[in-house]
């Protein structure tokens, strides 16, 4: 089990229990966290599942591909530590982990 | 008005998200949710791509584990409605039981359209439209040797490139003259054509299928309209499909190449919604005529505009249409529709396959394809959902960015 914090736009936080192989997206929408649309279902098609990984986590993941990044130049409120959560697939490496969630999607 | 009972007929995308949306914004009342099909609801992209191939599991593939149905209090019913009672406000289930509701949408999506013709029952011939028909498949996927696909359509060349990929001859006879020509532009069907042929894909275009044969009961040898003969192991079907509007048709509900609703969704019947690839609207994007959009974002949009309607938040349906395939490592999104284009103007890199082909009709801008290139795509999400004023002269100046045009062009 690996353990996922998401930390709403209003500082509302949800820990939730997540499998090795499921992505950040599904930890979220699996545990019914607000604030993650998910429109394409994980297809790296669209930008409604943008998230922000604090600093310390970013190393969890590989670095993101040229879809991915085209796609996020689109999402809301871009920051640095902006991924698609679709493409942030868990390991027991990111035990712990806490995401930021934007405002809106 | 408020509604106690929603009743939805059919667990796909449409109607899933429609029930979940009910639940996010508040809706107290009961939701029943009635599929056809065994087990949870589930993503229909992945079944011709990374399902078949194993990278994605049965659990991913849902849109939600079991829990979900529980704690958001969706009862889902494993069933399917033989009949409308619509001056009763009931629904009638195989199974014989009868529900009540004060408010039905119908989300009954569409089947595949079969393949009539001698031989298509042997064993070795296949649709892809459930997960059942992919669970067929998955396990036999390594080892066709040689395979025909039997339409060029999204579906069919999804699964062409993943045959293709591990190894197989791939056949895809086509009646039209190109790929996905139904949907696409001229300039992207060329590039799918070519990058299909670079993985091993043979072409047959302007053929039918006029039999197959077997041995054994296995299917092992393919006659196409032309006379030519393919040895083969394997057919997969991707014809087309035919919108579920029997039981709404019955009923005496308004139909039309699907189940015909208004700019609000609401079918000929105030009490009943139909929504995704099962209805025909009229869409902002196509002035025209109304259409039916087989897409999961037509589905997941109208959804959502009936769950808000349901609740007090009456407004029409106006939601861009958008969509995208996976064939090989070719990800084609397009914005739009491209129905009346009688202008293109081509983006980007052909020998790299990074193209956005911009679609105009009378010098307005209706659709952008863009392979590759997600960012032109996102972009063209924006410019078409207003007024942009692009147009092929503007597009076709040296330079041309479509990034930095629309973020320069935009309304103050």
């Amino acid at each position: 089990m690996i353990n996922v914090t998401f930390i709403e736009h209003d500082g509302t936080k949800h820990k939730v229990s997540a499998q090795a192989g499921q992505s950040v997206m599904q930890a979220a929408t699996f545990n019914q966290v607000p604030g993650i649309t998910a429109d394409c279902g994980g297809a790296c098609a669209c930008a409604t599942c943008h998230a922000y990984v604090t600093a310390e986590w970013v190393n969890s993941f590989p670095e993101k591909t040229e879809i991915e990044t085209d796609l996020l130049e689109c999402a809301l409120d871009v920051r640095e530590s902006s991924r698609l959560s679709c493409q942030l697939v868990l390991t027991d490496a990111a035990d712990g982990i806490v995401i930021e969630l934007p405002e809106s999607q | 008005m408020s509604f106690k009972k929603v009743v939805i007929i059919g667990a796909g995308h449409g109607g899933f998200q429609l029930a979940a949306t009910l639940r996010q914004k508040g809706y107290q009342g009961s939701i029943k949710l009635i599929s056809d099909e065994p087990g949870l609801p589930y993503q229909r992209p992945p079944l011709s791509k990374t399902y078949l191939q194993g990278k994605l599991s049965d659990h991913a593939m849902l849109f939600r584990p079991a829990s979900f149905y529980e704690t958001e209090k969706v009862e889902l019913i494993h069933d399917s409605v033989t009949a409308i009672h619509r001056e009763s406000k009931t629904i009638e289930l195989r199974s014989g039981g009868f529900l009540n509701y004060d408010h039905l949408v119908i989300a009954s999506g569409a089947r595949n359209r079969p393949l009539n013709i001698p031989g298509s029952d042997l064993q070795g011939v296949y649709g892809i439209k459930t997960r059942n028909d992919a669970d067929l498949l998955a396990p036999i996927l390594g080892s066709i040797k040689k395979l025909a696909v039997i339409g060029a359509g999204f579906i069919g060349l999804e699964f062409a490139a993943v045959a293709a990929s591990l190894g197989a001859e791939v056949h895809v006879i086509e009646l039209g003259e190109r790929p996905m020509q139904r949907a696409i532009s001229a300039e992207m069907s060329e590039l799918f054509c070519r990058a299909h042929e670079q993985w091993g894909v043979t072409f047959h275009f302007n053929s039918g299928v006029s039999l197959l044969e077997g041995e054994a009961g296995k299917v092992s040898r393919l006659l196409t309209s032309k006379g030519e003969a393919i040895e083969l192991d394997c057919v997969v079907y991707g014809i087309g499909v035919i919108p579920n509007i029997e039981i709404a048709a019955n009923s005496g509900l308004k139909v039309n190449n699907g189940i015909i609703i208004d700019q609000y969704l609401l079918t000929s019947d105030p009490n009943i919604s139909a929504l995704g690839d099962v209805a025909n609207f009229p869409c902002r994007y196509f002035a025209e005529q109304t259409i039916r959009l087989e897409s999961v974002q037509n589905a997941v949009d109208q959804a959502r505009t009936i769950a808000a309607r349901i609740l007090g938040d009456i407004a029409p349906y106006t939601a861009l249409p958008w969509f995208w395939t996976d064939q090989g490592n070719l990800k084609l999104q397009i914005a739009g529709l491209s129905i009346g284009c009688d202008e293109t103007v081509t983006l980007g890199s052909d020998s790299e396959n990074k193209i956005s082909v911009l679609c105009f009709k009378q010098g307005t801008l209706i659709c952008v394809e863009s392979c590759n290139l997600a960012g032109d795509h996102m972009v063209a999400r924006k410019l078409l959902s207003r007024v942009s004023g692009l147009t092929p002269e503007i597009a076709k100046a040296a330079g041309f960015n479509l990034k930095k045009w629309e973020l320069e062009n935009r309304p103050n």
